[in-house]
């Protein structure tokens, strides 16, 4: 259920790497549970971001929320459709609906990251405590 | 049924005005002002006679949902009845026609009121001394933040300092506040009881660390019974701890934040003292603080001296002004008149109905809806909605058709940490009689989930409007009249 060709973190993002390239968006279980997203405010592209830092704000209509990045690094690219049409993260969230893309300062911060089979584990694990 | 704006009621040359005759020499605009203040165009304001505007308005104030008009649930906002009387006292020429720049001399009257005030609120949460200034309850914790910053600046600590620790049930405003004074948000997990879960905040304690902001009870109406352990916890690695007033009408005249170990707090004043909430208020989040924190309160502080009351400006390591004169003060008399009209056996009486009347919701509700948290709650519990889940009903569509039966809805989607919450807070000024009304509508709902989802997926069905498109308002809103422009209609 959940794409092979990414990887993925435990606060719901997931990354897609090409050599030092991290393409980075969220889940479709992270755009189900914070429901219609309506707002994203979006990093400088060419601005630096660590391992688990802010990289963009969410506005839905449940919630505010972050997306964290799963790999630290520079930032050169960020989709600035989205300010427009924030729909496309709930919409196609491994599509159109990326968040930004990171060249990693060290590929080593991927170790830590799920597959799709132990993410979707570890949904599950989550979903059971409720 | 639409009603149409003002703007499409306009018809050219009505005028719901007149003034009298000029006596001064009339001059154009172009004459006395500026060429880049000036508008290239005219406003396109509305022309209306005085009887259409004023049935506009009356029209469109009659769709409100106010607690004047019924019962208000929404959790962690404390929608009491404002005592009328309250106004009266507000009203009074003496508050009323005061003007901000009266030296000292002629509003010793008023100056006592907030004296008093501030005195009043110390005693109620344990604090030695308070601040007025601050305009509403964010504006309270950023105060409170600054106030933090500043003494750990003062002890040449400020640039180690630079987190602040907030638990994931928090209020959202307490991230933002601490954010917005620069610090960095660390977030500690809830225990099982829905407490501060005390390994995780240990973990996160450091010399890092400035501060921990926490609600007592928390958003879901629990205390926090380890909090003596918690401010242990926080001092011992030097920071402090911040107390969100905003659930302070659980606790009046029954506990107070400053014996827990709370170093500042702020009140809201349009919570639990019965300040009007909602629309505009204006609201009011005085800050008290504990002796050590005194020095860096904002200025002016209003003192006693001689018998007299003062504006106390010589306070060299406050933070500053942190709004203009000295706070919303007609709110200040409304908040002193509910105080002294209650006293403090009643104002803890109205705590212990706050939470007797949660109480009594939460165990008439638990049957038919999952109860997370099954503990004693204090002014507020907090639902799941998950059973009706089941058949497709989310809260959401429950929340929309409690209008149908004339109630505001109860907070929802929030705390976080609960599955489709409910956060209901009925107060102490709700009799039985509505209470039973709220439970019957909340559990004819619920059946209604079982038999007929569809009909909630429509909700609310005897409104002006039915269900609003509410994701397209908040993706594309519109939010202005344009002229000519059909999208305005309808």
């Amino acid at each position: 259920m959940y794409p092979e060709n990414v990887k993925y973190s435990e606060k719901h993002e997931w990354v897609r790497v090409e050599g030092k390239i991290a393409t980075v968006g969220i889940t479709s279980f992270a755009q189900e549970q914070l429901g219609a997203i309506v707002g994203v405010g979006l990093p400088e592209e060419g601005s630096k971001v660590e391992k688990h830092g802010a990289l963009a704000d969410l506005d839905s209509m449940k919630t505010a929320d972050q997306v964290f990045a799963p790999v630290g690094g520079k930032i050169v690219k960020v989709n600035r459709a989205l300010e427009q049409h924030p729909e496309f993260m709930n919409d196609d969230p491994y599509g159109d609906g990326w968040v930004a893309v990171i060249e990693m300062a060290d590929p080593g911060e991927l170790d830590g990251l799920m597959s799709a089979a132990e993410y979707e584990a570890f949904v599950a694990e989550e979903a059971s405590k409720g | 049924m639409t009603m149409p704006l003002i703007f499409e009621r306009s018809e050219a040359g009505r005028r719901a005005y007149s003034l009298p005759d000029c006596d001064v020499p009339r001059k154009d605009a172009t004459e006395l002002l500026p060429g880049w203040a000036l508008r290239k165009r005219a406003a396109d304001l509305p022309e209306v006679s005085e009887v259409d505007l004023v049935r506009h308005y009356t029209k469109l104030s009659q769709r409100n949902h106010g607690v004047d008009v019924g019962f208000y649930p929404l959790g962690s906002c404390t929608m009491k009845y404002n005592p009328k009387v309250n106004e009266d006292a507000a009203a009074l020429p003496g508050f009323n026609a005061l003007h901000p720049y009266q030296p000292e001399e002629l509003v010793q009257g008023a100056l006592e009121l907030m004296y008093e005030l501030g005195r009043y609120l110390c005693e109620i949460g344990g604090m030695d001394e308070a601040t007025l200034q601050p305009a509403a309850g964010a504006h309270g914790e950023l105060t409170g933040l600054m106030i933090i910053k500043a003494y750990h600046e003062s002890r040449g600590d400020g640039a180690k300092r630079t987190k602040v620790i907030v638990p994931d049930s928090a209020h959202g405003t307490n991230p933002a506040s601490a954010a917005f004074c620069g610090y960095k948000v660390v977030e500690v997990k809830s225990d099982g009881r829905g407490g501060v879960d005390l390994d995780s905040l240990r973990a996160a304690m450091s010399d890092e660390v400035a501060a921990l902001m926490l609600t007592n009870p928390n958003t879901l109406g629990l205390f926090d019974e380890n909090i003596v352990e918690i401010a242990k916890i926080v001092h011992g690695a030097g920071g402090l701890l911040y107390y969100d007033g905003a659930n302070m009408n659980a606790i009046m005249g029954i506990a107070r934040p400053g014996d827990m170990g709370f170093d500042v707090l702020h009140f809201n004043l349009h919570k639990t003292f019965s300040t009007p909430h909602g629309g505009g208020g204006p609201g009011s989040g005085p800050v008290a603080v504990k002796k050590t924190l005194a020095p860096f309160l904002p200025v002016p502080v209003v003192e006693k001296k001689d018998g007299k009351f003062v504006l106390d400006y010589a306070r060299p390591q406050s933070i500053g002004k942190v709004k203009a004169f000295y706070g919303n003060f007609n709110v200040m008399v409304k908040a002193y008149a509910y105080i002294r009209a209650l006293g403090a056996k009643g104002l803890r009486e109205a705590s212990e109905n706050a939470v007797l009347n949660a109480n009594y919701l939460m165990r008439k509700l638990a049957p038919y809806y999952h109860l997370p948290y099954d503990r004693h709650c204090k002014h507020e519990f907090v639902l799941s909605g998950e059973y009706q889940l089941a058949s497709g009903v989310h809260t959401g569509d429950i929340a929309k058709m409690l209008l149908d039966y004339g109630f505001h809805a109860p907070t929802v989607y929030f705390p976080l940490i609960v599955k489709e919450a409910i956060m209901v807070e009925p107060t102490e000024t709700e009799s039985r009689d509505t209470l039973d009304a709220f439970v019957d509508a909340m559990i004819g709902i619920a059946q209604l989930a079982e038999k007929d989802p569809e009909a909630l997926h429509t909700a609310p069905h005897k409104m002006v409007v039915g269900r609003l498109d509410d994701v397209t308002a908040a993706r594309r809103p519109v939010l202005r009249w344009r002229p000519n422009k059909q999208t305005n209609a309808g």
